[in-house]
């Protein structure tokens, strides 16, 4: 549509609508990075800030959204998109949310563009900041780590919404109007989490980008407080490179450790390297930037990981078993079973059920995927321990029974000579009970090794605690010996007692009389 | 002109009640930010530059995005806290509201004072509620976060309709829209009121809190 823009407007819009879209993707790709973003105001402006806002540029989203615009700008009937996407660490993965930056036939001539619609769209970045933190997968990707990452993908052209399930909702983040069109700015979002398996090949070339010096054109803006029809407004144009990209404190992503996330908790997955995008703007690149590192050398966070078991750090292979370990045991309180059961394979998906009914955006969160691992299957080791949890020391005890003779416990040594026939009576009985309370001690373990414990750093220490745990010593109170010997000794200092008593009468029975 | 007005409620735990509140008003102040102005002298102005960050709420399943002006946290932080106690010591049924009005100032000749006309008045009505056992209050946490990003979207709503606002002011004039008091950022000239109300509705406790940094408040 032919409009009376003059050259200088069009010129200023065009360039306005190319860094507001720039800047749109870099708002949306770091609200996904898992990370709390901050940014510092300046009183004074510097120059480089587009619309007024501090937002950082990340070098690769940057290169990444020139590359899918190519030169052109949304305009109607050509939206430019940003895909997020969840992927798990087996390939799985899924749509989230597509960003939709459009423009429509509906014109605003009167509008100034050097003023009110650079505002506008300061005032839209705004919003689209507040938008980004309030959809699901906001605090999906807050809680990304090694059972999923989040990435992104751009894309020019139609919308593509087919990839976020059924009954996805939208929201507006704002419109600006214009003379060439009316810019509008939505986010169409997934409701149902139910998991597709759309595995990936994963074509695992680590990619590195080559970094990025790019000339960056600064604004810097004059706004006039005359009149309309003195308006004056300059626009200065300053080309400089890029600074080689620094990474902040805001790009690090938390390692996630192996704690769940209550959502996905179901989900135990052995982790397998995350498929990265090969430069060309149809494949999504993650959004996990390690710390300390180049942004230039995205890669994935992640390394390879047992086969049905608990992915590994290259440099602690010993965490991985302990972190079996440490897994059962969270599974042992809430099964309420023994740890022998292959804990929680669940493979129904769960769905909170809200208390309104209504299908708000975050209900759908208590979705968990259906996964089904057999944790532990592959490993006889964790077998052997499980087993030797499930009933104590019940695998050693056909082993042992040769040993049985020669136990000290169970045949005791035999008892001393009796002093007195009372006492040898009392004794007798005392050896009787005292093999009865060592029945336990029938078994000898050999070679016992015992869950939790690290056999490198303080071998058998555990399991030195178990079997004493299992046989403690009886109680000297309630030992029947020792009971029985007291009982003598008192029978036979009781004629020397009465001697004295009896020397000691006359003191009695004057006591006696005090009384009466 | 008209005065726009708008009216939230939130339903929340007592230990929720400053970060929701914190919540709406500071992505309402957001939107109602600018850079610090500065003028030259043929009469044009340069803008600087506002910051952001994301605040996590420790009691509410919720992330907000405000100015990183911590004058403007504290100056909310103060005014929200001082709601909070007045709710709590009402004793009442646990109903409030707060208010935030941004308005412009009219110069008026003298010996009459300023008038302060508002142009746009956010209202959120609070409604505290009392929960027994940890489930409940899990529950409450992921429920009123739900809530929030639904007063959040409200708010961008309205914002994006570019409805009425000030017309950007001449040097001598600024000080009748914006609040320049602070040091990084230049909201709209704004103030902030709350009650707490009984359960009928009525005003059993006003109390009138000016934020005003203008240093011509009479």
């Amino acid at each position: 549509m032919e409009t009376d823009i003059n050259s200088q407007d069009r010129k200023d819009l065009d360039k306005f609508i190319k860094f507001f879209a720039l800047k749109t993707v870099q708002v949306i790709v770091q609200a996904r990075l898992g990370e709390k973003i901050c940014t510092r105001s300046s009183s004074s402006p510097t120059g480089s800030d587009w619309f007024n806002l501090a937002i950082k540029d990340i070098p690769e989203v940057t290169h990444e959204a020139k590359k899918a615009l190519a030169g052109q700008l949304p305009a109607i009937g050509r939206s430019m998109c940003v895909e997020i996407s969840l992927k798990t660490s087996e390939g799985d993965s899924m749509e989230l949310e597509i960003w939709c930056l459009e423009m429509n036939e509906k014109c605003d001539k009167e509008i100034k563009i050097s003023y009110t619609v650079y505002n506008r769209l300061s005032l839209l970045l705004k919003s689209l900041l507040a938008i980004t933190r309030v959809t699901p997968a906001y605090r999906l990707s807050r809680k990304q780590g090694h059972e999923y990452v989040i990435l992104y993908r751009i894309y020019f052209g139609e919308v593509q919404l087919n990839g976020l399930g059924e009954g996805f909702q939208t929201v507006r983040v704002g419109t600006v109007g214009t003379p060439m069109g009316t810019i509008t700015l939505s986010c169409a979002y997934r409701i149902n989490l139910a998991f597709m398996s759309t595995r990936t090949t994963g074509e695992d070339t680590g990619v590195t980008y080559p970094s990025v010096e790019d000339s960056q054109e600064v604004c810097t803006t004059s706004f006039s407080t005359s009149p309309p029809s003195q308006c004056v407004f300059t626009v200065t144009k300053a080309h400089f490179q890029t600074p080689t990209p620094v990474v902040t404190d805001t790009l690090r992503v938390p390692m996630a450790g192996l704690a769940f996330s209550h959502q996905l908790s179901s989900s135990r997955l052995s982790y397998q390297p995350a498929a990265l995008g090969v430069g060309s703007a149809d494949l999504a690149y993650p959004v996990v930037f390690a710390a300390g590192l180049n942004t230039t050398h995205p890669h994935q966070l992640m390394v390879p990981g047992k086969e049905g078991g608990v992915p590994l750090a290259p440099n602690q292979p010993a965490h991985g078993a302990q972190a079996d370990q440490e897994r059962l045991a969270t599974y042992t309180p809430s099964d309420g079973a023994h740890c022998a059961a292959t804990p929680s394979s669940e493979d129904t998906e769960t769905v909170s059920n809200s208390s309104e009914g209504r299908a708000s955006p975050h209900d759908v969160l208590e979705t968990i995927f259906a996964r089904k691992v057999g944790a532990f299957v592959n490993k006889p080791i964790n077998q052997v321990t499980l087993t030797s949890l499930d009933i104590p020391f019940a695998m050693f005890a056909p082993k042992n029974l040769e040993l049985e003779d020669a136990d000290p416990m169970v045949n005791p040594p035999d008892s001393p000579d009796t002093e007195s026939p009372l006492q040898g009576s009392l004794h007798s009985d005392g050896s009787s009970g005292g093999s009865s309370g060592n029945t336990h001690d029938d078994f000898v373990m050999i070679d016992f090794k015992p869950a939790f414990s690290k056999d490198d750093i303080l071998p058998m220490d555990l399991g030195t605690f178990y079997r004493e745990f299992q046989n403690p010593p009886q109680l000297s109170s309630l030992s029947i010996d020792i009971g029985a010997q007291s009982m003598a000794e008192d029978l036979d200092s009781l004629p020397e007692k009465l001697a004295v008593h009896e020397k000691n009468v006359r003191e009695f029975d004057a006591f006696v009389e005090t009384l009466q | 002109m008209n005065c726009r007005s708008e009216v939230l409620e939130v339903s929340v735990e007592g230990r929720q009640v400053e970060e929701a509140m914190l919540a709406v008003l500071h992505t309402v102040l957001l939107h109602r930010s600018t850079g610090k102005f500065h003028y030259k002298k043929e009469g044009t102005y340069s803008i600087g530059t506002v910051g952001t960050q994301d605040v996590d709420c420790d009691f509410i399943d919720f992330t907000y995005v405000r100015v990183s002006s911590d004058e403007l946290d504290r100056a909310l932080r103060k005014v929200v806290g001082e709601f909070k106690d007045a709710l709590r010591n009402s004793g009442g049924d646990g109903l409030g509201q707060m208010s935030l009005e941004f308005y412009q100032k009219k110069k008026s000749r003298w010996p009459f004072s300023d008038e302060c006309i508002p142009w746009e008045v956010w209202t959120v009505k609070v409604h505290v509620v009392a929960l027994a056992t940890e489930q409940e209050r899990q529950i409450c946490r992921e429920k009123v976060g739900e809530k929030l990003c639904e007063k959040v979207i409200n708010i961008v709503e309205v914002m994006n309709r570019h409805e009425y606002l000030p017309k950007m002011p001449m040097q001598s004039e600024v000080d009748n829209v914006f609040d320049t008091g602070l040091r990084d950022v230049q909201p709209y000239l704004y103030k902030i009121s709350f009650q707490i109300t009984d359960a009928l509705g009525t005003s059993v406790t006003t109390t009138m809190r000016r934020l005003i940094k203008d240093t011509l408040a009479l």
